[in-house]
């Protein structure tokens, strides 16, 4: 299982390059964004191995990972849904827009479809407040969103 | 070397702008829209994509589809100007790919002129044929420059030209010094874009018997306006939402591509950078922002001049700058539209900033959650290196700096300092006690100045136009202007860039247009997770730093979240405990379980089962919490607790008393019944009730089971015949 | 004047008080006898500043401060009595508590627990917050040290000194706020991570949140079995440490006594492990004379530390035929009872029950690796017990340890020179080799038998010793941390030493993971405590006529009747092994 998580030619380079810069253990978070880029979560054994190579003991390396809410643990879906619940969003409705999601995905925040394709997750602001509530699937945002408004949204990435 | 920097400078100026130049930069026809985060999440690509399809199809070469952040105009966006030469600039809101069509066609083309009902602000059927803008109440002239501009106002009445001649008062154009009459005042003129100085009511006549009637501009009046963001004030001065704001550091946003260093150079960017390295030592520049009063945007407030000096003062072989771009209140994106817009102002703030505390290496620590601004700071710091602003010998000054870029990973806490430092670092963002700060041991314990994007941006604008002169806007204590972010229950959502000492009214109901809905005012929240809630009767407290704070809230980073009588206060409180507790990075006891604790017993309240009791440990948690923390997030976590409970206690108490939520917002609380005489039986409630707990045959009176009731309001929702009512 | 010694006046509860700059408000107090309550602070330990219960009032300071943390300034006042503090620290305590089990009197450190003495100092009577708990599974698998993330308050002692001391890091803070848990990489059990079982963690916790893996149980059941012959043995420094779970202060040698409680704790006979360190002197210094004379690896390095062998074959895997193929004292006694003691008893092996008393918690580790099992892959030593787990069961039998009459060990696997009682003491082996190298090499008898430089708390010594015209360098470092610094250099191939003496633990093993809590007023790792303890070992070295292990009566009649030789076949058989890369390879 392991063995499909495997450090790229490009993360490795990266990694490289990384460590040939001063204050090089800096970049670990760096390094580890990649990862997460790569394979949408971070394989324990890519962590492990990122710790041997950056030289930076397992621990901690795994403390970076889990104090950081962009970094997850558990591969994702294939498009993640991400409803923002800055403080905008919540007055203007984005709790019903949220309820409509798990309905919509019959799934509870943090959690993926059964056929892999959706993640639902809940962010902090991601700074369109102008434009509350907002619900971001993958790099789309979508603005002003009402619960009506999100089966309509969910359907376009079904055949994606 | 001496003379060398300026003209290194001017040899680039001269041919960036030759760049510009040939372009067409300043002879095309300029079809600008903006693109930003919020840009392109309300449609702004796909209208840049029929734009750019359009202009293609005409086979025009004298059309040029111009880039540009955002303005900050958030409600009106996507937002698009039409910048004809000659012709007075017009700018387009909530276009769509259908309406650039019309626009094209009709207004780019010349069929049929601008397209009248889009023009932002626009509330008659045509244009106007002047628009005269008066400075408004500055802190300094009072209500001379109200009176001037009413007595105008008051003869266009008479005459009978409200419909083609518009008055407006602008916010304070910072002119009064250059005055000699104490009664006079100044005011902009479009589409002529001339700028009349020193006038009286005396004056008035002759501006519309010249002006007005035989459209010839009264010469002896005219001064000439030469401030930082004249070209701001040219592109949008004769909207509303940014006629009642000062500029400064916003000043480049929605004018300039913020892929295009040639464009930031036209508007006098770098110039700061040039004057500074050729005539200041370090410590004068440390001088002159001391003299401008700036203080820390990022919500401390502490004075800029003072961090600076104890940077530069203070031993070390190396130093360090970074810029804290980590935006993470919910509800303030000041920082992301900054650095979108105008990615250039931070980057020279943070070289001036390097060079006056002797740094030859500086950060940018900027949420992963940005990926647009990402992208355009690093083009930006590409541009400013290829340019020779950044790198070894910056000018042929033979001081040599350079900007990386490092990304956070979401976490909030890593906007204090000490966190910031840690995550910069690799590791997990927790704060460490200080001393020592950051100024004495930082970054891998070299001397650290860190700054907020903000405080950046404005470094250029006091080293351009003169500190005395940034002094002189805002009040005794709070320098400049601030940038916030509106948003919540309020007409007019966006940036706002105003005067310190600008009243929470004005910037509510002027800037904001007011309360969405014809809805009550209810509080303002500002200072985000770290601030407080006020209410009606703080309404004209100034924003300044002290002010602020004496009324129970903070200035915090920009974030102002209006409320309205359909929010509940505890609700709120509740939304940001729970935001900060999540944000908690759980090394000191106080946040890590007081917030905790806190956040339970407010839930208990909002569910209907809070006691009198709970209120008072409410405020010895937040005691404790507030007095007793590691850092700031903790210090601050319990201010929109306390700030509720001192301003609203009476919500609190409802709540607990008598097991109500006024505003109707805490669902347990809510009772929904269907009122007997309104139901027609049409099943509507039923079918969408998702408990099924809503009984009744067609025909019949439908009666909700309140045993089984969830109180998610969808029978309420459902309802065409108000026949659900909820208390 | 230099910075460092310029001296700062301030005023504290309105007595003034002059301090040299860079002093702590929290040390500058404690001049005036104000003993600030305190939780996460560890002298030997990085600053945290993160309990908050150190707070003082600063006037012109906003907020409270952590005294702790917050460096002196002239003319600073402080208040640390005022009843806003006082109520500030009872409620961050409370908080503390409220998110802590209530089973104080089934718990482990029951009477021991610094959670609980702060509780009770700062009145905290009633609970206020109570709310949800953290809800954990405990971590159970380790062989030497247990976790139970339910006790733990997050002060990060155990963090601090397993990055800052050992240099493991094999405990990190995970996750964040509310739900941060101290763990090993990936959650991983004890017992697959990198752990060494130095047991560190257990020293410096104030609560029960890791302790030794109990192992108490098995001996009582032993102690019941008439068919088992229980074969008990104790370390050096049990002996010096153990009167400290008796209310003794530390240093007092209590041989004689542990060995009387031994006996009526139902052993049938009691050795001693200070025999294992004279025999494991023989065998090492011939071995490290071998290798010197003969052109092996160098340097060679001790390996009677259990927790610095699982270090080194996890971290320096690419040195592991630098250290030396002897087992621990431990081990060796305990193959020789299964063997020697066997059949010069005629005693069945599977018979004998080899109890081990130790100071140490990594022992438990190390008696149930495969190398120190014998042909039937059963463990020469069956159980291991920490000083502390002793003095449980002492107590729990009313045994009044400091009130017994003394006993001497039974002779044939008892009987010890002064050289294997410093072992207890970092330093010790290294001494006691080179009293034994040097007589094999020179042939000569050594005179001044005290080598003073190898002595002392310093984290690493070192020390030229002429043996007969050769300069033989030797180092010696305590605390895994300081290990790792000779380690790279023995990597490197830069390491200028002929023999190098590694402790897992601070002080050696009197400062081990096993040894009894500090009491009320000292704090584990103190630097007195621990050299009490070995100036109680260096003072039965002193008093005892012979100092040098190959001079041991009983040593030398068991390889007349057993061994044959330093490094003959049977000793190979039964008291050297070989380490091997161990995984997880840790980083």
């Amino acid at each position: 299982m392991s063995d499909t998580y495997t450090i790229t030619p490009e993360i490795e380079a990266f990694i490289e390059e990384c460590k040939g810069k001063e204050f090089s253990k800096s970049y670990l978070i760096a390094v580890l964004h990649k990862i997460q880029a790569k394979y949408g979560f971070l394989p324990n054994n890519l962590m492990e191995e990122v710790a041997i190579r950056m030289e930076i003991p397992t621990s901690k390396v795994y403390g970076v990972a889990t104090f950081y809410h962009m970094f997850t643990l558990v591969p994702e879906g294939k498009h993640i849904v991400n409803i923002c619940l800055g403080t905008a969003c919540y007055v203007k409705g984005a709790e019903q827009v949220l309820n409509s999601l798990k309905n919509s995905l019959k799934i509870d925040l943090n959690q993926t479809t059964e056929d892999g394709l959706f993640t639902l997750k809940a962010t902090r602001c991601i700074g369109t407040c102008g434009l509350a509530p907002v619900v971001m699937v993958d790099e789309k945002v979508y603005s002003n969103v009402t619960p009506d408004d999100v089966p309509v949204i969910i359907a376009k990435y079904k055949n994606k | 070397m001496g003379k060398d920097i300026i003209n290194n400078y001017l040899k680039i100026k001269e041919t960036s702008h030759q760049r510009l130049k040939d372009a067409g930069y300043f002879d095309r026809i300029k079809i600008q829209v903006g693109s930003a985060t919020c840009e392109n999440a309300s449609g702004a690509q796909d209208v840049y994509t029929e734009f750019e399809k359009m202009v293609k199809a005409s086979g025009r070469s004298d059309i040029l589809l111009h880039m540009t952040g955002c303005t900050g105009h958030c409600s009106s966006e996507p937002i698009v100007g039409v910048f004809i030469p000659g012709d007075i600039p017009v700018k387009y809101g909530h276009v769509t790919p259908q309406k650039a069509f019309e626009i094209f066609t009709s207004h780019v083309q010349g069929n049929g002129g601008p397209v009248v009902d889009m023009i932002l602000d626009k509330k008659t059927d045509r244009l106007y044929n002047h628009e005269f803008v008066f400075c408004g109440q500055g802190t300094k002239c009072g209500d001379k420059s109200d009176k001037v501009a009413q007595a105008f106002k008051e003869k266009i009445k008479q005459l009978g030209m409200e419909e083609t001649i518009k008055v407006a008062s602008g916010v304070c154009f910072g002119v009064c010094n250059d005055m000699n009459n104490t009664s006079a005042t100044a005011c902009y003129v479009f589409p002529e874009r001339v700028f009349y100085g020193n006038i009286t009511e005396a004056d008035l006549d002759e501006i519309i018997e010249q002006h007005i009637k035989n459209n010839t501009i009264v010469k002896r009046l005219v001064v000439k306006l030469d401030r930082v963001n004249n070209h701001f004030f040219e592109h949008y001065g004769d909207v509303e939402y940014f006629n009642h704001q000062l500029r400064l550091t916003l000043k480049n946003c929605g004018v300039i591509d913020p892929e295009s260093i040639e464009e930031y150079i036209h508007f006098g960017g770098f110039e700061a950078l040039a004057n500074s390295l050729q005539n200041d030592s370090p410590q004068a520049i440390i001088d002159k922002i001391r003299i401008s009063g700036l203080r820390g945007r990022g919500g401390g407030g502490y004075p800029t001049a003072t961090k600076w000096a104890n940077t530069r003062n203070a031993k070390g072989d190396r130093k360090f700058i970074i810029c804290n771009a980590d935006e993470g209140d919910p509800g303030a994106f000041m920082d992301r539209s900054m650095l979108e817009g105008d990615p250039f102002s931070v980057i020279e703030g943070m070289i001036i900033g390097g060079y006056s505390i002797s740094s030859e290496r500086g950060f940018i620590y900027i949420r992963a959650e940005y990926p647009l601004a990402i992208e355009r700071l690093e083009n930006a710091i590409k541009l400013a290196r290829e340019n020779g602003f950044l790198g070894e010998n910056i000018l042929g000054s033979g001081y040599s700096f350079d900007i990386e870029l490092r990304l956070g990973a979401g976490a909030f806490v890593c906007g204090e300092e000490t966190a910031l430092i840690h995550s910069i670092e690799g590791m997990r963002g927790m704060p460490r006690p200080r001393p020592p700060y950051p100024s004495q041991k930082g970054l891998w314990g070299y001397p650290t100045m860190i700054n907020n994007v903000e405080t950046l941006a404005n470094v250029p604008v006091i080293l351009l136009n003169g500190p005395e002169w940034f002094a002189s806007v805002g009040t005794e204590g709070s320098k400049g202007t601030k940038v916030f972010a509106l948003a919540g229950k309020i007409n007019q959502t966006g940036l706002v860039e105003v005067p310190m000492g600008t009243t929470l009214r004005d910037i509510i109901f002027k800037n904001g247009g007011g309360i969405k809905d014809g809805k009550k005012f209810k509080a303002v929240q500002t200072g985000g997770p770290s601030g407080g809630c006020l209410p009606e009767s703080y309404l004209d407290t100034i924003v300044d730093y002290d002010s602020l704070n004496k009324a129970g809230s903070i200035m915090g980073s920009g974030g102002m979240i209006v409320l309205s009588e359909d929010d509940c206060m505890v609700d709120i409180a509740k939304f940001f405990l729970e935001f900060t507790q999540n944000e908690s990075c759980g090394k000191c006891t106080p946040c890590r379980e007081g917030t905790k604790r806190m956040l339970e017993i407010l839930e208990k309240i909002t569910a209907g089962l809070g006691t009198m009791e709970d209120l008072d440990k409410l405020e010895r948690l937040g005691s404790v919490i507030r007095k007793a923390s590691l850092c700031g997030l903790g210090q601050t976590a319990p201010n929109p607790v306390l700030s509720t409970l001192r301003h609203f206690r009476d919500e609190y108490e409802t709540h607990v008393k008598d097991k109500k939520c006024p505003a109707g917002r805490c669902k347990k609380l809510l009772k929904y019944e269907i009122i007997a005489e309104k139901c027609v039986g049409c099943t509507a409630c039923a079918r969408r009730c998702p408990v099924q707990c809503i009984s009744g045959s067609p025909k019949q009176v439908h009666v909700i089971d309140q045993s089984r009731c969830i109180k998610c309001g969808m029978c309420f929702e459902a309802c065409k015949f108000d026949a659900v009512k909820f208390n | 004047m230099t910075e460092n010694t310029k001296m700062v006046t301030l005023i504290i509860d309105g007595k003034k008080v002059e301090v040299p700059h860079g002093t702590s408000i929290m040390n500058a107090a404690e001049l005036l006898g104000i003993k600030v309550p305190r939780l996460c602070y560890h002298p030997k330990l990085s600053v945290e500043g993160a309990c908050r219960v150190c707070i003082v009032e600063v006037k012109g300071a906003r907020n409270f401060i952590a005294s702790c943390a917050t460096p002196v300034a002239e003319g600073m006042e402080v208040t640390t009595t005022s009843p806003e503090i006082r109520q500030a620290r009872r409620d961050i305590v409370e908080l503390i508590l409220d998110n802590h089990p209530k089973d104080c009197q089934t718990c482990e450190r029951d009477g021991n627990c610094e959670l609980q003495r702060l509780a009770y100092a700062m009145g905290v009577r009633n609970r206020y917050f109570e709310g949800e708990k953290k809800n954990y599974e405990k971590d159970l698998s380790g062989a030497a040290v247990v976790r139970d993330p339910n006790k733990c308050i997050l002060c990060q002692r155990c963090v601090r000194v397993c990055e800052e001391v050992q240099g493991v890091t094999c405990l990190s803070q995970a996750h964040r706020g509310f739900k941060t848990v101290v763990m090993p990489a990936f959650d991983l059990p004890f017992a697959e991570s990198v752990c060494t079982g130095c047991g560190q963690c257990i020293n410096v916790c104030p609560t029960a949140a890791f302790l030794e893996k109990d192992s108490t149980k098995q001996v009582w059941k032993a102690l019941a079995d008439p068919e088992l012959t229980v074969i008990a043995q104790f370390a050096p420094s049990v002996r010096a440490a153990i009167g400290e779970g008796f209310g003794l202060p530390p240093g007092r040698n209590m041989q004689g006594e542990v060995i009387t409680a031994l006996k009526l704790v139902g052993c049938d006979i009691v050795f001693d492990t200070t025999f294992g360190a004279d025999l494991t002197i023989v065998e090492e210094a011939n071995e490290f004379v071998q290798r010197l004379t003969k052109g092996g690896t160098l340097p060679m390095i001790t390996s009677c530390s259990a927790a610095w062998m699982k270090y080194v074959e996890q971290f320096h895997p690419t040195i592991l035929d630098h250290i030396s193929t002897c087992k621990s004292p431990m081990s060796m006694v305990s193959a020789m009872t299964k063997s020697f003691y066997a059949q010069k008893q005629n005693i069945d092996p599977a018979k004998i029950f080899n109890l081990a008393v130790m100071c140490c918690t990594a022992k438990k580790y190390e008696a149930a690796r495969p190398e120190m099992c014998d042909e039937h892959g059963r463990p020469y030593t069956d159980t291991v017990i920490t000083t502390r787990e002793f003095v449980w069961m002492l107590k729990s039998l009313g045994i009044d340890l400091p009130n017994l009459e003394k006993s001497e060990p039974d002779p044939v696997l008892g009987f010890a020179t002064g050289a294997a009682d410093i072992f207890g003491a970092t330093g010790g082996v290294m001494e006691a080799a080179l009293r034994t190298a040097y007589e094999i090499v020179t042939g000569e008898t050594l005179i001044d038998i005290n080598f003073n430089a190898v002595r002392g708390m310093k984290g690493i010594k070192e020390a030229n010793v002429n043996v007969s015209g050769t300069e033989v360098k030797v180092a010696v470092a305590h605390g895994l941390g300081n290990a790792r610094q000779l380690m790279r250099q023995v990597e490197d191939g830069t390491s200028p030493y002929h023999f190098i003496e590694i402790m897992g633990c601070p002080g050696g093993c009197i400062g081990g993971g096993g040894q009894p809590y500090a009491g009320t007023n000292v704090m584990p790792l103190d630097q007195n405590m621990l050299e009490a303890r070995a100036r109680a070992l260096y003072n039965i070295d002193e008093h005892k006529v012979l100092r040098k292990s190959h001079e041991n009566p009983y040593v030398q009649r068991l390889y007349k009747e057993f061994l044959g030789k330093p490094l003959s076949e049977v000793s190979h058989k039964y008291l050297h092994t070989h380490y091997k890369q161990h995984f997880p390879v840790g980083i």
